[in-house]
């Protein structure tokens, strides 16, 4: 299986502090992987590097069959190449309807006088339908995002990013601050997302981890400590001492 | 129910305030050419005909700051010097043609017919004697020719918004630093056209602009009536246009970036490619509003570029109420038009016994309190008054934004 995603010997220093070091990772296209660590050890500076907003001393991280590499693109133009990225606080417009915020997300060229001149037709109003559905929200297309409740907000941006039908998807703690029944709603979406697409979960929650049935990566200061299954690792004399230990 | 949403809708129906807009004012453009000196009853002097026709070129350069602060979330402190610069443009043009009338005419009376050269060399004294110079400075090339100034007017400060926006974006300036940087802009382009070589006459700026070349024949009454015209159609065609940009997904895209640029980032719009067709359409906006002003005002000079005219531009469209269109046009119109009022000497001076309140000194004190009052207390400005009318309720959410907290009016409920 060729890998979607190869990320190559990166390193970041942020004033002296080496946040990643030498990290090396690679997904297929069709995988959900999980991964987690202590506070620090690198894993929302890794989202930052394969999402453009921070750019890695050294390195390499390449996209897709052609290994695009991504680190001279812009942040729009790696969303574009297929990277959807969910943020550990829900980020929804507020301001905006659930079915704006979906339109928005959808597909479709991104550039201003395209966007000046789109209108909305009969497909996409099935599509963003279809996609309320899916996370939930159907009932809730006309309100505003701002009302939903915290787990709903977390479901929108679940949807937005399946409207922009990316071929990697970053995820950043998606169970936090949910109630047990949204938790379980939102692994069921993430084991159905991954048979599509590539899914990677950043997470701090172990029973949530374990719910998801996948390959786990431990990333300790910087660089990969563990990988293989929730209880390979957890038997890591080495994962045990920095991390499941101190719990 | 949950099809609700998807109603097919068209622009018009989704936009009731355009229709309104429209009508309210074609019946003014009506109300006031009736009462016109030259098509109507002579109630209003040509004087005010020519305020009111200004406060329209005003009210549409604040649905272009609308756009770009209420709708997009960028405070530009710079829209007015683009405002002025399609006034320079017109103007020259206005200037060179009116200048040449009288050239000719003059020369014509020497007997034999002047070259060219003649005619080009005396309108060059005439324009450019008060700043001690005698030929046409290269900015001047294209000013016999009404459709190459016309053409500037647009791509001067077109082109400028679209340098300046596109360097400032890029490096990602945003909040505070952007305005400090757009008011530095207005400030440098001011102290430059204050210069005698700058070749726009120095702190004496362009006059006589209200005398339309060819048309000496008409009088000024007639002249403000048309201009008027051409103001509340510009501001017509103004209002259509931002309205049908702000309803769709650019809309969206834009209210967007004003409230989370960064995810907007990771949807895969590029924020500074908006940011920058904004900032430039609303500069052209702006410039157009300008060239329909000056020839009203009579006369433009590089005071009406100083930093302090795009910041009242900033506090009508808050009194007015942001993010609304009809509210930066009540803004504008409600307190140029109190503020012309005010500083004009026709309010009364109010005796308190140990002082005397002079509104001339006062209005901007006056002014200035009611812009901190309506932040503080009315963040909707006067557009908010037609939701209270309308009886939309705002959600009382204790001043945190959109939330659902038990027992939190919804936006729906509020509607109903």
């Amino acid at each position: 299986m060729t890998a979607l995603l190869e990320v190559s010997g990166v390193s970041v220093t942020f004033d002296g502090f080496r946040a990643i070091n030498n990290l090396s990772f690679s997904i297929g296209a069709q995988e959900l992987r999980a991964i987690i660590g202590p506070n620090g050890a690198g894993k929302t500076t890794f989202m930052d590097i394969v999402t453009g907003k921070t750019r890695p001393d050294a390195g390499t991280v390449t996209f897709g069959e052609r290994s695009v590499s991504l680190l001279s693109l812009s942040e729009a133009q790696i969303a574009r190449a297929g990277v959807g990225r969910k943020f550990q606080r829900p980020t929804v417009f507020e301001d905006q309807t659930v079915a704006e915020n979906l339109t928005m997300a959808l597909k479709a060229h991104r550039a201003p006088w395209r966007v000046l001149f789109w209108r909305e037709g009969a497909a996409d109003r099935d599509r963003v339908q279809a996609l309320a559905e899916e996370v939930g929200l159907a009932d809730a297309l006309s309100r505003k995002a701002g009302e939903l409740s915290h787990g709903q907000k977390q479901w929108l941006e679940i949807g937005m990013l399946l409207a922009q039908e990316p071929r990697l998807l970053l995820v950043d703690e998606p169970a936090a601050g949910m109630t047990l029944a949204e938790r379980e709603h939102t692994t069921r979406l993430l084991v159905e997302m991954a048979k599509t697409r590539a899914v990677v979960v950043v997470e701090h929650d172990m029973e949530f981890v374990r719910r998801l049935e996948c390959k786990v990566t431990v990333l300790h200061e910087g660089a990969v400590l563990a990988e293989g299954s929730l209880d390979h690792v957890t038997k890591n004399q080495q994962v045990i001492e920095v991390y499941l230990g101190r719990g | 129910m949950t099809r609700q949403t998807f109603v097919e809708r068209s622009f018009l129906a989704k936009n009731p305030s355009v229709l309104w807009f429209i009508l309210i004012l074609a019946l003014f453009t009506l109300g006031v050419t009736v009462l016109s000196e030259a098509y109507g009853v002579a109630f209003l002097s040509t004087s005010f005909v020519k305020t009111l026709g200004k406060t329209l070129c005003l009210c549409l350069v604040a649905l272009a700051m609308d756009l770009i602060w209420g709708y997009a979330g960028i405070l530009s402190l710079g829209h007015m010097a683009f405002f002025a610069l399609g006034g320079y443009g017109l103007g020259m043009w206005l200037m060179y043609a009116r200048t040449e009338e009288i050239v000719v005419a003059a020369l014509a009376q020497g007997g034999l017919p002047a070259t060219p050269e003649e005619v080009r060399q005396g309108i060059a004294v005439q324009i450019f004697g008060v700043v001690g110079a005698s030929e046409f400075p290269p900015i001047w090339a294209f000013a016999h020719s009404f459709w190459a100034q016309m053409a500037l007017v647009v791509l001067v400060p077109g082109g400028l918004a679209l340098v300046f926006g596109w360097l400032a974006f890029r490096s990602r300036v945003t909040g505070v630093y952007l305005s400090i940087l757009t008011q530095a802009m207005t400030l440098a382009l001011a102290l430059y056209l204050f210069q005698n070589d700058s070749g726009l006459r120095g702190n004496n700026g362009l006059s006589g602009l209200q005398n339309l070349p060819g048309l000496g024949d008409v009088s000024q009454d007639a002249l403000s009536v048309w201009f008027f015209w051409a103001s509340a159609f510009a501001l017509g065609a103004g209002y259509v246009l931002l309205a049908w940009v702000v309803s769709g997904k650019f809309g969206s895209v834009i209210r967007a970036i004003r409230d989370d640029e960064q995810r907007v980032r990771f949807l895969g719009y590029s924020v500074e490619g908006y940011k920058l067709f904004v900032f430039t359409l609303t500069a052209v906006i702006a410039a157009i509003a300008g060239a329909l002003y000056y020839p009203q005002a009579g006369i433009i000079n590089p005071a009406e570029l100083a930093p302090i005219a795009s910041i009242y531009l900033a506090v009508w469209v808050a009194i007015g109420g942001r993010g609304r269109l009809y509210g930066a046009v009540i803004g504008a119109a409600f307190v140029s038009l109190l503020s012309s009022w005010f500083t004009g000497g026709r309010a009364p001076s109010v005796p308190l016994g140990f002082y005397t309140v002079n509104w001339v000194d006062w209005w901007l004190v006056l002014l200035g309190l009611s812009f901190v009052a309506v932040t503080l207390f009315a963040p909707k400005g006067m557009g908010g008054l037609f939701d209270l009318w309308a009886g939309v309720r705002s959600p009382d959410r204790k001043g945190a934004a959109l939330g659902p907290d038990d027992g939190a009016l919804m936006e729906r409920e509020a509607k109903e």
